[in-house]
C-alpha cells in the first residue's frame, strides 16, 4: 500500500455525491434496520437495484453503509418492543427489552450503538490489514483450496446454524440446482433451460434475491398485521451515560465479543446473528455474575452487540479475497462487486487497489457516522416505529416489482422474484433456512468448476484434494463443520445438558 | 403454511428423480469422466436420500400431523386476503403492465393493497400517486428504466 494508493482511495470517498450516497444508505439502513421485519439483507436487495446504476465505490459504500446502519438499529425494537429489528439482535432482545422494562432503556440503547460501533471498527481493523495480507497468500492458491474453501463456506452455513441439518442441506441442494441452470459450466452445455433464451444465461440472482429476503418477508409481515406494536419506553434520554465506565468494566469482553465476531463472520457462510448467538452465550459462560443474565443485564449486550457488528466487516474478508460470501448480505454484495468490475478474488488488491481502499475508508467512516446518527434514530424511535405498515409494505412491494424488474429491463426477473419470494415464505414456515440456498446459488459455479478442475489434476483421485498442506487443512476444517452435528450431539449426551 | 414433512420429502424426492431422469439427455463430455451431467446427477441424488430421510424421520415419529396445516391467522380473513392480494397483485401487474402501462397498475395495485392492509382512503390514494410519481423520477427519468407508457402512450407523448 503506496501514498499514492491511499490519497487516490480518499478522493474518491471524499467525492461529495459519495458522501451525499454515503448518508442516503445511512439514513436508509437505520430505518430498515429499526422496523421489524424489515432486515439487513433486505436492505441489501433493495439497494442493488439502485447501485446498479452508480459507479462502484458510491454503489458499495452504500451497501456497506445501509448494512451497519441496519444492523445496529435493529436494537432499537428489541429493547422498546421485544421484537429484534433484524436477526443479528435476536440474541439478546429478550435481555434488552427486560432492562427497558426495568427502567434502563437508555443503558441499553446506548450499549448497543456503542459497542456495535466498536465492534464495527475493530472488525473493519482486521478486514484491512488481513485481507490484503491473506490475498498475498491465496495468489498461491490452486483449485483443491478453492474447492475447499467453497465445501467450507456452504457446510458452515448449513450445520453452525441452530435448525434441522437435513433441512439445511436440502435448501443448499436446492440453491445449488438453481446455480446449474444456463450455460455456465464447464461444458457450456445449456442445462435446464428447456430451449428459453431468458434461461440460457442462468438465473439472474438479484430478482431471485429480493424475493427470497424482501417479498418472503413481506408475505410475513401483511400476513401478522394484526398486532399493534406497543413500546415499552416511550421518552429516552441520554444514550451515552455510563457507557465508558462499561467499557472500563468489561474490556475484555468487548474484546472477546468483536474478535470472536470478526472471525465467525470471515468464516465463509456464517454472519453476524450466529456471532451475535455465539457470543451472548460465551459471555454468559465467562461472567462473573451469570445468574442477573437475561433478567435485563448489560454484559452479554456489550458483548453481542459489539460481536454482531464486527461480523460484518469479517464477512467482507473472505468475499473480497476469494469471491466466497461470509454471510447472507455478501453474498448479495458479491454479485454487485461482479457487475461493477470489482471482481473479487486475491488480485482485486492489486488491480484495484484504490477502489479496495475506498471500500475500507467507507467502513470506517460508516462505524462513526453510527454514533450521531444512532442517536437521531434512537431519539425518533417513537415516530419510526410508528410508521404506518399498511401504507410501507405496498411501497416496498412496488420497489422490489420495479427493482427485479430493472436488472435486465425483463417481466422475468418479476415473475423470478415472485416464485422464490413464495417459495422461501414456505420454505421458513417449514423450518428450512434460506441462507443455505443463496450461498449455494452464488457458489454452484465455482463449486462445480474447482471440483472438476481437481478431479482432472489429480486423475479421480480423492485423496489427491489433500495433498496440499493449505488445501489439506481446509479440507480438514470443512469435514470438521459437516461431523459439528455429531459432535455436538455426542457432547450433549456426555454432559447430560445442552 | 405448514407443509408435513412426509409430503415435503416426497416432494423433494420426486424433483430429484425429475431431475435424474432429465439429465439423462446431457451429452457426455469427449475423453473426460465428467460430463455436463455430473454435477446436477449429484444434487438431484443428495434431493432424492435428504427427502427419503425427511419422509422417514416424519413417519418413524410418534405424532401424527396433517398433510398440511394452516396457521392460526389462516382462518380469519384479513390475513388471508392480504397474503392473497400481495401474490395475485404480483401476478396481475406481470400480465397487464405492459398493456396498462406501469403507471396505471402501479397506482391501482398500490390502492389495493394499503386498503386491503387497513390504511384509510384519506392515505391510501396521495401515497399510491405520490410513490409511484417517485419510482418514476428515480426509475425512469434518473435511472432510464424503461418502464412501458402502456394506455398513457398517446396521452404522455
Amino acid at each position: 500500500m503506496t501514498l499514492a494508493v491511499l490519497s487516490q482511495a480518499l478522493s474518491l470517498v471524499l467525492d461529495p455525491y459519495v458522501l451525499w450516497v454515503v448518508f442516503a444508505s445511512a439514513a436508509f439502513g437505520l430505518f430498515v434496520g429499526a422496523i421489524p421485519g424489515l432486515t439487513a439483507t433486505m436492505a441489501t436487495a433493495l439497494l442493488v437495484p439502485v447501485t446498479f446504476f452508480m459507479p462502484p465505490v458510491p454503489a458499495i459504500a452504500a451497501i456497506v453503509t445501509a448494512t451497519a446502519m441496519a444492523i445496529f438499529a435493529g436494537d432499537i425494537p428489541s429493547c422498546l418492543l421485544r421484537m429484534p429489528g433484524t436477526a443479528a439482535s435476536a440474541a439478546y432482545t429478550d435481555e434488552a427489552y427486560a432492562m427497558t422494562k426495568k427502567g434502563h432503556g437508555e443503558m441499553a440503547l446506548g450499549a448497543g450503538l456503542v459497542f456495535s460501533a466498536v465492534g464495527g471498527l475493530f472488525g473493519t481493523a482486521v478486514l484491512i490489514t488481513a485481507a490484503p495480507a491473506l490475498a498475498e497468500v491465496a495468489l498461491k492458491f490452486s483449485s483443491f483450496e478453492y474447492f475447499w474453501l467453497v465445501v467450507l463456506g456452504l457446510s458452515s452455513a448449513v450445520f453452525l446454524t441452530f435448525g434441522s441439518p437435513l433441512k439445511g442441506v436440502v435448501s443448499l441442494l436446492l440453491g445449488l440446482l438453481v446455480a446449474a441452470v444456463g450455460l455456465d459450466n464447464p461444458a457450456a452445455f445449456p442445462r435446464f433451460t428447456f430451449g428459453n433464451a431468458e434461461l440460457s444465461g442462468g438465473l439472474t440472482l438479484i430478482p431471485i434475491m429480493i424475493g427470497m429476503f424482501a417479498v418472503s418477508e413481506i408475505l410475513r409481515n401483511v400476513a401478522a398485521m394484526e398486532q399493534p406494536w406497543e413500546m415499552a419506553q416511550a421518552r429516552i434520554g441520554n444514550v451515552f451515560t455510563g457507557m465508558w465506565r462499561l467499557a472500563k468494566r468489561y474490556p475484555l469482553g468487548i474484546l472477546r465479543g468483536s474478535a470472536l465476531g470478526t472471525a465467525i463472520g470471515a468464516l465463509p457462510g456464517a454472519g453476524a446473528d450466529i456471532a451475535a448467538w455465539m457470543s451472548y452465550a460465551i459471555s454468559k459462560k465467562f461472567s462473573k455474575e451469570p445468574e442477573k443474565f437475561g433478567t435485563g443485564h448489560v454484559e452479554g449486550i456489550v458483548e453481542a452487540g459489539a460481536s454482531n457488528n464486527s461480523a460484518l466487516a469479517g464477512a467482507w474478508i473472505p468475499s473480497l479475497v476469494f469471491g466466497i460470501p461470509g454471510d447472507s448480505i455478501t453474498a448479495i454484495v458479491i454479485g454487485v462487486l461482479y457487475i461493477k468490475g470489482l471482481n473479487p478474488g486475491p488480485t482485486v488488491f492489486m488491480e484495484k487497489a484504490p477502489e479496495m481502499y475506498a471500500i475500507f475508508f467507507i467502513f470506517i467512516i460508516a462505524n462513526l457516522l453510527m454514533l450521531p446518527l444512532g442517536v437521531a434514530a434512537i431519539k425518533g424511535a417513537k415516530q419510526l416505529l410508528r410508521a404506518p405498515r399498511e401504507l410501507l409494505m405496498p411501497v416496498i412491494l412496488l420497489f422490489c416489482i420495479v427493482g427485479s424488474f430493472a436488472i435486465n429491463n425483463s417481466l422475468f426477473g418479476v415473475v423470478l422474484m415472485l416464485v422464490f419470494g413464495l417459495l422461501a415464505y414456505v420454505m421458513e414456515e417449514n423450518g428450512f433456512p434460506v441462507a443455505p440456498a443463496i450461498l449455494g446459488m452464488v457458489l454452484g459455479a465455482m463449486l462445480e468448476e474447482h471440483f472438476i478442475s481437481s478431479m482432472i489434476k489429480s486423475d479421480g483421485r480423492l485423496l489427491g484434494f489433500f495433498e496440499r498442506p493449505i488445501a489439506g487443512a481446509l479440507g480438514g476444517l470443512a469435514l470438521l463443520v459437516i461431523a459439528w452435528p455429531l459432535v455436538r450431539a455426542w457432547l450433549e449426551r456426555k454432559g447430560g445438558k445442552p | 403454511m405448514k407443509i408435513n414433512d412426509a409430503l415435503s420429502g416426497a416432494a423433494l424426492v420426486a424433483l430429484g428423480a425429475a431431475v435424474l431422469w432429465h439429465i439423462q439427455g446431457f451429452p457426455p463430455m469427449p475423453g473426460q469422466k465428467f460430463g455436463p451431467a455430473w454435477f446436477p446427477g449429484l444434487i438431484a441424488a443428495g434431493l432424492i436420500a435428504c427427502g427419503a430421510l425427511l419422509a422417514a424421520t416424519r413417519l418413524r415419529a410418534a405424532t401424527r400431523d396433517p398433510l398440511l396445516a394452516l396457521p392460526a391467522w389462516a382462518r380469519r380473513a384479513r390475513p388471508l386476503a392480504s397474503l392473497a392480494a400481495v401474490v395475485v397483485g404480483l401476478v396481475v401487474y406481470v400480465l397487464a403492465v405492459d398493456t396498462l402501462g406501469f403507471h396505471i397498475t402501479a397506482v391501482a395495485l398500490l390502492i389495493v393493497w394499503s386498503r386491503l392492509l387497513g390504511a384509510a382512503w384519506r392515505f391510501a390514494l396521495p401515497v399510491a400517486g405520490g410513490a409511484t410519481g417517485i419510482i418514476h423520477l428515480a426509475f425512469y427519468k434518473l435511472l432510464k428504466v424503461p418502464l412501458p407508457w402502456g394506455l398513457l402512450k398517446g396521452v404522455v407523448f
